[in-house]
């Protein structure tokens, strides 16, 4: 039964990394695109995780939970940054961060 | 022993870096007094001298010439060059009168140069340039005569303008540089000619003495007339003699030593030494020697109405280098150095005595300025009288002999217009000559009251020089007057064909050398022995304006090249060039503005890219993979 259904695990995975890979390049708002961020991550860890179970293993279940972890860590520095950013520019647009172009640089 | 031979070459090298090390210290550091300089300036003419009269002695003693090898120079395979030195009989004559005659010119030149600004640099480029002439007679193959040649050629440059404040020297001095550069140009041709199909393991006289059968006789030619033409540029012949009038803008002594006595034998020492070659492509000769018979006849008729006293003397240097030109065109090589020899100490003393009596009149240079000269300087005039009846060809000074020896050369040769050429000649000499003599020296004296004599220092050289120009040419006594034919035996290391002539002719022709000489002299006296100075002279006409060869040149050469430059300056760089490397640029600009675009700090747009491309790589991956 479990066998037969990894296609929909890979398939909702599938489906939650495109979100993600939408968010990350459609939208404004640096929380959404963390978010979503966070969206690929775990789509990511479902996928490992299927394929554990599949193949009666253990190692993408250790990876899923060290992918957790470091994900956690990930969010403390993200959501300062965030914090930090919004300090500075009082807003949270990501066009309005342009320190990598050269004209607003100047 | 033959150790002596590099040591001649390295000493006054040592001593020029040193006397420029001494300038620089000086100008910059702490003033150095005149009289160490100096010191350092006739300390190594003197010793020079004397080892090249050591070497002399040696070469006397036995019986081939003297070889140093230094060390390999260069080495390309199996082919291998070098630096090694060769005293023969020719290069060790060379030596003896270019050390002669150039110590005295630098003993002349410390009074001369006294209290200038840049003495000690004079005394530096001076013994550069010694070096490099002894390099070029003693070296033992064409590529070390050529170091020698260009040093000779780079000194002359730099003293000619050494008063470089002044605008026309400057001038003068890159005139010579770049008429010399024509000339060895075509040398440097001929060279590489020689290299290309006479080259077998190494380059030196000998070698290629022996090898020189191999080269097919066309070839041969034109290397001899490639050679020739850095002949003509170093020695002041038609056509590339523009250089030798205005050469005299640099210093008397550098006129003396440089422009007069020994650089502008080069080119017949140069085509002495390739005898070999020349030997083997008489026509070549022929033509040689009537380059020289037209050289000698149009300076000649230049220097009839030249007013400047240097200038006069630089067209008579050129007029007697055209016979020795005739001389070695002939293959009468040893008549060629014998004048070479008798001609280093006339000039020099010419042109010494004209430096004294330039700096006894405070700088005055024209000679329908001066007069009277015998009262205010008798020891100058004496000498300078000397000089004067030696280049004039009166016996029995040193000029009349190698004089005459090279008109009978010419005349038993067979071409008997050169020998013409070579008679009127020396009417003209005389006249000219004369001319100067009669209105420097006697006649009323026009402007100057101040005039002073000049120190012994200047005197002492000419003395000596006095006595070289009156017995030199006892060297060289003809059979005819009881003489031996010292220097014509002791360089006859070349086969020669010989001119017989009679002694009747010869007395004959000795007889009408003289009487063109005196022929000379008398219509000097009449024009100019009581010449009135008070009318200006204004000459006029195309010998005075030296036949408008100048302007001719300018037009032809200078202006001609100076308008292709500024084609090119102005046409070629801006509009082509400049458009081709502009519009390069341009492009590359543009085009990294359209790239530009996708760094647009969008940070959306960076991920989107980043994730498009890792799609694409792990598309490829798959189908690689699969």
């Amino acid at each position: 039964m479990i066998v037969s259904s990894l296609f929909s695990y890979v398939l909702v995975a599938m489906l939650l990394f495109s979100i993600g890979l939408l968010g990350v390049i459609a939208r404004k708002n640096i929380f959404v695109i963390y978010m979503s961020i966070e969206l690929m991550f775990n789509a990511i860890n479902l996928l490992f995780v299927a394929l554990a179970q599949y193949r009666h293993s253990y190692d993408g279940q250790i990876f899923a939970v060290v992918i957790i972890a470091t994900a956690a860590a990930e969010a403390a520095v993200f959501l300062a940054l965030i914090v930090v950013l919004f300090r500075r520019k009082k807003s949270l647009d990501a066009d309005v961060l342009r320190a990598l172009s050269q004209k607003e640089a100047a | 022993m033959s150790v002596v031979l590099a040591w001649i070459v390295l000493l006054p090298l040592c001593s020029s870096v040193l006397l420029g090390a001494m300038y620089l210290f000086s100008i910059t550091k702490r003033r150095i007094a005149q009289r160490y300089f100096t010191f350092v300036a006739l300390c190594s003419p003197s010793v020079v001298f004397v080892l090249g009269l050591a070497a002399l002695r040696e070469l006397m003693l036995r019986a081939d010439a003297l070889h140093y090898h230094a060390y390999v120079w260069l080495r390309i395979g199996e082919y291998r060059v070098d630096m090694g030195f060769l005293g023969d009989k020719l290069s060790l004559f060379m030596v003896f009168f270019i050390t002669l005659v150039g110590g005295l010119i630098h003993l002349y030149a410390t009074s001369y140069m006294n209290k200038d600004e840049g003495y000690g640099k004079f005394f530096a480029y001076f013994h550069l340039f010694t070096a490099s002439m002894l390099l070029l007679v003693l070296a033992e193959g064409p590529l070390m005569l050529f170091v020698g040649w260009e040093g000779v050629g780079l000194c002359s440059y730099l003293l000619i303008s050494f008063y470089y404040h002044d605008n026309a020297n400057v001038v003068a001095g890159n005139k010579a540089f770049i008429v010399n550069r024509v000339g060895d140009l075509g040398f440097l041709i001929g060279l590489a000619m020689l290299f290309f199909y006479g080259g077998t393991y190494e380059f030196s006289y000998k070698t290629l003495a022996l090898h020189i059968g191999t080269i097919p006789p066309e070839i041969l030619t034109s290397i001899a007339i490639a050679l020739f033409i850095g002949a003509m540029g170093k020695s002041a012949q038609i056509p590339l003699y523009v250089w030798l009038p205005d050469a005299m803008a640099g210093p008397t002594p550098v006129s003396a030593l440089i422009h007069a006595a020994t650089m502008v034998t080069a080119g017949v020492y140069m085509v002495a030494r390739f005898h070999f070659l020349y030997d083997l492509v008489p026509h070549v000769g022929i033509f040689i020697a009537y380059i020289g018979a037209l050289s000698a006849l149009f300076a000649a008729l230049i220097a009839t109405k030249q007013s400047d006293i240097k200038k006069i003397l630089a067209y008579s240097t050129m007029s007697q280098l055209g016979y020795m030109f005739v001389s070695v065109g002939l293959g009468a090589y040893d008549s060629a150095l014998f004048h070479v020899f008798t001609h280093a100490f006339f000039k020099a003393l010419l042109f010494m005595g004209a430096g004294a009596v330039i700096v006894a009149l405070h700088h005055e240079q024209n000679i329908f300025k001066m007069g009277e000269m015998r009262r205010v300087m008798p020891l100058t005039y004496v000498t300078m009288l000397i000089a004067t009846l030696a280049i004039s060809g009166i016996p029995p000074f040193a000029g009349f002999f190698s004089k005459d020896e090279i008109l009978s050369v010419a005349f038993g040769s067979g071409h008997y217009e050169l020998w013409l050429i070579g008679v009127v000649t020396a009417v003209l000499t005389s006249y000219y000559m004369f001319r100067l003599f009669f209105l420097v020296f006697e006649g009323t004296h026009a402007s100057h009251s101040q005039a002073r004599d000049v120190g012994w220092v200047m005197k002492a050289p000419l003395v000596a020089l006095a006595l070289g120009a009156t017995f030199a040419g006892f060297l060289g006594l003809p059979e005819l007057f009881g003489g031996n034919h010292l220097i014509g035996e002791w360089l006859r290391v070349w086969k020669r064909e010989a001119f017989h002539l009679s002694h009747l002719v010869e007395g004959i022709l000795i007889a009408l050398n003289v009487g063109a000489a005196l022929a000379g002299i008398a219509i000097a006296y009449q024009k100019f022995r009581f010449y009135d100075k008070r009318v200006a002279y204004q000459p006029e006409g195309i010998v005075y304006r030296k036949f408008y060869l100048d302007e001719l040149y300018d037009v032809l050469f200078v202006r001609s090249i100076r308008r292709l430059s500024r084609f090119i300056a102005e046409t070629t760089d801006k509009k082509l060039v400049d458009r081709v490397v502009m519009g390069l640029s341009r492009g590359f600009i543009e085009a990294g503005d359209r790239i530009a675009w996708v760094q647009n700090a969008s940070v959306r747009l960076y991920a989107f890219i980043m994730i498009a491309g890792i799609g694409a790589a792990s598309c490829y991956l798959l189908v690689v993979l699969r």
